[in-house]
């Protein structure tokens, strides 16, 4: 991995490339005032070809834009995207749609209550004309449903008769479907019960096995996000606090939002979690509207300097491949 | 020993759908003495909030108490009339749900909120309500209480609604505070806060917490006494050591099995339990969790077994242990 010297993370065979991401969303306020609220606020990341790249944050730090606007389904207001080396930021996204997917967090909401599973997971393949013949286009459907553990009755079925965990291996194989190389999975588990949602996580690890993908997993479960992840994201207000290998993210960070937030992770062992000392922090995150100047957590953490007050501390880079912006380090 | 602060016993409940009988709860035994913190964990349609319910005496219809008893504090509460258990709710007995925005009224503020419960519960006049409003706000950790007062629900973040939430519950210093997923809509900085807030103030004001949810995580953390239910049954309680530790139920195996942990130095791969969960409209005929059971064996799937007490605290309900005991007895009879 090197660093450019505008500040950009870039590796040697990065399939996403993610620089100087922004993405404002105009909200009204007063007569003629017009403000933003900074959803994402200049992130760069880039992910490796088969490679899982976790996110995590709380609600509102950005991470579900993040991985919308990576496959633009908002329109970014400044940054490129770059995948496969092809900047694609002002592109004409159809040839790509088949490469990029997304699974979504609700399996209730995201599934047409009106079509049949076979032509849910026919759809994409009719969009983009993969399917030559009748037959064809029914041996990928089944094809997708074996692959997501389902089976070839189900075809005909309508999502109501299924329950949370198998629908969202509906949309996992309407996802599949393409035969894509990037999948964002926007929180995918989080609607699921706590004994479904193994089964999931361990067929995304499979899939990822056999078909080589490469994932953006966006989740506020950090367990899960670091048992599936290579890397970690941690995101606070619409900005990247730190970046690092999922191990090393979470047992050597240095970030203290990254500390609070891993600490404040509840471990299912009563011995360990009476052992284990938590940061807990003060107040809740500011509004995305007025964001605090200078470094954003400032208002919560502990350390806080007058220097964090007026300079915006950078990512950068303390060890091979661990990022942080904190003043404080 | 002293008397339970709460015993349900053989507790049946079902709801009567246009599509048939729910038995969301089907024989439930539970007691807790005082000053436990019990956690009862399950997932979806296990019955942990209908179990919830039913000690606030907040069934509403189609659900109806088909059976068993439920003793808090000297009521029976399934035999109480709405207006008798009107005096009881808030005063003696409290609840929190998960999510803080709904269960708290938009029309009316903070302050009328919390005053509601004092003026329904207590002789206090209008002034000493309103002191003893802003004294449970700062209880609860809420800055400038005096300004808060004078809000709405709107007004204030998720964290603090549910810090509302609780103040209205502690109002009365209640024996018991019932809570139900408390912190799931809440974000894990946020959850922090608010679990160890509900431990600060269990020793102040010398309160039993019953803590429904799903994170195995959090009831690690807080219970001393933990009760895992599956579609509508008690399937294994014991102490918190016994539950994580020793396991002896299957789903209680599974559970912990399936779950990643973020302290595991390892990346070791996640063993999921198969199947689905159960549609509580065509339950199985015998244990409920047996078609998802790695060992079930046909007994299983006839006849539900009886508790085996593998300690004096803690007891599972399983066919396995069942055929232990039974082989054991053989063994020591020759």
């Amino acid at each position: 991995m090197i660093m450019t010297k505008d500040n950009h993370i870039k590796t040697q065979n990065a399939l996403i490339e993610v620089l100087n991401l922004k993405q404002y969303f105009p909200v009204k306020s007063g007569l003629f005032g017009k403000k933003f609220v900074k959803a994402v606020d200049d992130v760069s990341f880039s992910i490796e070809r088969g490679e899982t790249l976790g996110l995590v944050g709380e609600s509102g730090c950005g991470k579900t834009t993040t991985g919308r606007s990576v496959l633009r389904l908002y329109e970014p207001t400044d940054g490129r995207i770059i995948y496969n080396g092809t900047d694609i930021t002002n592109a004409d996204m159809k040839p790509y749609r088949q490469k990029m997917q997304i699974v979504f967090q609700d399996p209730y909401a995201s599934l047409d209550p009106r079509m049949t599973v076979g032509d849910i997971i026919g759809e994409p393949i009719d969009i983009n004309k993969l399917a030559a013949s009748k037959k064809e286009r029914n041996d990928i459907i089944m094809e997708m449903l074996g692959r997501v553990g389902l089976s070839s009755e189900h075809a005909n079925r309508y999502p109501h008769e299924f329950s949370g965990g198998q629908r969202q291996r509906i949309g996992i194989a309407r996802a599949l479907a393409v035969n894509p190389e990037f999948i964002v999975c926007d929180e995918p588990i989080s609607a699921l019960d706590v004994s479904i949602q193994a089964q999931i996580v361990n067929m995304f690890e499979d899939l990822q096995e056999k078909m080589g993908l490469t994932y953006l997993f966006i989740a506020h479960d950090i367990s899960v996000v670091k048992h599936i992840s290579n890397r970690i994201g941690v995101m606070y207000l619409g900005k990247l606090v730190e970046l690092a290998e999922s191990h090393e993210l979470v047992f050597h960070n240095v970030h203290p939002y990254t500390r609070s937030l891993i600490s404040a992770v509840p471990i299912p062992d009563p011995v360990n979690s009476r052992k284990r000392t938590r940061i807990i922090l003060e107040g809740d995150v500011p509004s995305p509207l007025n964001p605090p100047s200078g470094c954003r957590f400032r208002t919560r953490c502990p350390y806080a300097t007058e220097r964090c007050k007026t300079e915006e501390p950078k990512l950068t880079e303390i060890s091979k491949g661990h990022y942080v912006a904190c003043h404080n380090i | 020993m002293k008397k339970p602060l709460l015993d349900i016993k053989n507790l049946r409940l079902s709801f009567f759908t246009p599509a048939g009988e729910v038995k969301a709860l089907n024989d439930v035994s539970i007691s807790m003495q005082e000053g436990d913190v019990l956690g009862i964990v399950g997932e979806s349609g296990s019955g942990k909030s209908v179990t919830a319910s039913s000690i606030m005496g907040l069934i509403a219809h189609p659900g109806k108490i088909t059976g068993g008893t439920i003793d808090f504090n000297g009521h029976r509460i399934n035999e109480m009339t709405e207006k008798e258990m009107r005096k009881i709710r808030g005063k003696e007995v409290s609840m929190i749900f998960q999510d803080p925005m709904t269960s708290l009224n938009p029309v009316y503020t903070i302050g009328n909120q919390i005053q509601e419960v004092i003026n329904l519960h207590t002789d206090l006049n209008k002034k000493m309500a309103y002191e003893r409003s802003v004294e449970l706000l700062e209880l609860v950790g809420i800055n400038e209480p005096e300004k808060r007062l004078k809000q709405y629900p709107h007004e204030l973040s998720g964290g603090m609604r549910q810090r509302v939430m609780i103040a209205i519950a502690l109002a009365c210093e209640p024996k018991l505070l019932i809570a139900d997923e408390p912190t799931t809509a809440l974000d894990v900085t946020i959850q922090a806060q608010i679990l160890e807030l509900m431990m600060e103030l269990k020793n102040k004001v010398n309160m039993s917490i019953i803590m429904i949810t799903h994170d195995l995580g959090i009831v690690a953390n807080m219970c001393n006494r933990i009760v895992v239910m599956y579609a509508g049954k008690v399937v294994e309680e014991g102490t918190a050591d016994e539950i994580f530790y020793n396991p002896r139920h299957e789903y209680t195996k599974g559970l912990l099995r399936s779950i990643p942990k973020i302290d595991s130095e390892k990346h070791e791969k996640l063993i999921p339990i198969d199947g689905t969960p159960v549609d509580m409209l065509n339950p199985p005929a015998g244990c409920p969790f047996a078609p998802r059971c790695g060992e079930c064996m046909k007994i299983c799937l006839k006849r539900m077994p009886e508790f085996t007490q593998i300690t004096g605290t803690h007891k599972s309900a399983c066919w396995l242990l069942q055929k232990e005991a039974f082989e054991q007895e053989r063994r020591s009879a020759k």
